[in-house]
């Protein structure tokens, strides 16, 4: 239990390195403030497929061979792919690790998958179990709203406290070495519920998760949150950051200037996209593209990757169940 | 004359606005959704119409009343009470598609032909 970090933390001394990242965006991300920061903007959301579910896989196929390549790897090298996506049975995980065609574990935990698998990764290559783990999420506009809400053919109108579904792929090869950014440690997170049944209001349903999460986190490290250069929060958007910040008034945590929202960074205002982004792909290449090349230069220092995921399905709220959250944290540290 | 046309214009500008107003004010205040926007606004027109009130915002608003779904409603009520008071009892259950058949086998034909030639964008 040497690597055990206080209640609900674990610790990786050996600093299982992030080799390479890769983040494929479609043309909405692409026109954002963070649009130039990506490794690849698809101009198309179809990217030369039938249907919208194909072209995510093809999205998260492309990342995966992108990180694979930027690390100078072949996805044969890789010991173990893990990925996970937000739609029924993680159908563009699953097909996606059918062309990789190495040893696969699907993830789900909505949209906080990117940071359970970076957290799982780490652990996995700390333990010596695995030497390099290729793990990535994606999300997509069409097909989230063909599952969750409605096709886009119905064209309904959306409300203020509606996100914006990201459409994209992160991926990111982690193995031992001495090159790249590392990560320290992790938190894996509780499911909170504190009884949300709005779907189209999933921020404030994942704050909570979000605030015990970074609370937790803190505790565990015995940190303050001074010592981040960033608390990079997965797609609260607007609406759960203002709620994330009136839990932390609550509960005397003074996240000031180092707290941002990848929901609230990656479309701007006039983009309408309401409340900001969402999506497994939201955090995944936020941290991938940005984030990431700001590690390298030596910007950041510290970052704490809280992603956060909504982990309802449609069947659970049109029966009337509300709606748990839950947040996933990792940090990430410049060499 | 052009006074009065220019009345009927400002008064289903002002009524079809105010039954619009009440539904973006749903969306914007309250966890409803487009869906029982939709279904409340039929509901609630039908309702009216029972109660003979519609009829009268009709004849005021014109359009204003006729093109907000509420209308649709409406017409449902209608059809039924004309076609009960035609042919009794069956009418309740004909009336329904009597004066609306036109109205939903247009949506479902130019829905059809529509789709034929369109496909969707992000929205």
């Amino acid at each position: 239990m040497g690597n055990r970090l206080g209640a609900q933390s674990m610790r990786f001394p050996g600093r299982p390195r992030i080799y390479s990242t890769a983040s494929i965006v479609g043309p909405k991300e692409g026109e954002g403030p963070l649009g130039g920061e990506f490794d690849q903007v698809l101009p198309d959301y179809l990217a030369d497929q039938k249907t919208a579910e194909q072209a995510e896989r093809q999205y998260l196929e492309l990342a995966v061979k992108l990180a694979a390549d930027k690390a100078h790897l072949t996805v044969d090298d890789l010991d173990l792919f893990l990925a996970g996506d937000l739609l029924n049975q993680i159908v563009s995980a699953s097909f996606t690790a059918r062309t990789v065609g190495r040893p696969f574990i699907g993830l789900y935990s909505a949209c906080a998958t990117s940071a359970a698998g970076l957290g799982l990764a780490a652990a996995l290559v700390e333990g010596g179990f695995a030497g390099k783990v290729l793990t990535a999420a994606s999300s997509h506009y069409q097909t989230a709203e063909r599952q969750y809400r409605y096709p886009i053919e119905f064209n309904i109108q959306r409300k203020p406290t509606s996100q914006w579904t990201v459409t994209g792929a992160g991926a990111f090869v982690v193995g031992r070495g001495t090159m790249g950014p590392a990560i320290t440690e992790a938190t894996f997170g509780r499911v909170l519920d504190l009884g949300c049944k709005d779907p189209n209001d999933l921020g404030s349903a994942m704050a909570p998760a979000a605030f015990d999460t970074i609370q937790q986190h803190l505790a565990d490290t015995n940190r303050q949150p001074a010592e981040y250069d960033l608390i990079l929060t997965g797609d609260l958007s607007r609406v759960g950051t203002t709620m994330l910040y009136e839990l932390c008034r609550q509960g005397n945590l003074d996240l000031t200037g180092r707290h941002q929202d990848a929901g609230v960074l990656i479309y701007g205002a006039e983009q309408g996209s309401n409340a900001g982004g969402s999506g497994c792909a939201c955090s995944a290449v936020t941290l991938a593209g940005p984030i990431f090349r700001r590690l390298q230069a030596g910007e950041l220092q510290r970052v704490m990757l809280v992603a956060t995921g909504a982990l309802f399905s449609p069947l659970s709220y049109q029966q009337g169940d509300s709606i748990p959250g839950v947040a996933q944290a990792v940090t990430i540290e410049r060499a | 004359m052009g006074g009065r046309i220019v009345g009927s214009y400002l008064a289903a500008f002002l009524i079809g606005g105010v039954i619009c107003v009440v539904g973006q004010l749903i969306l914007e205040y309250t966890k409803y959704t487009p869906a029982h926007v939709i279904v409340g606004f039929t509901v609630a027109g039908a309702i009216l119409s029972g109660l003979g009130l519609y009829e009268p915002l009709l004849k005021f608003a014109g359009g204003g009343a006729l093109i907000p779904v509420s209308g649709f409603g409406n017409a449902v009520t209608t059809g039924i009470v004309t076609e009960a008071q035609r042919s009794g009892w069956i009418g309740l259950f004909t009336g329904a598609f009597e004066i609306t058949g036109l109205g939903v086998t247009a949506a479902v034909l130019f829905g059809f032909l529509a789709a034929l030639v369109a496909a969707p964008r992000n929205s």
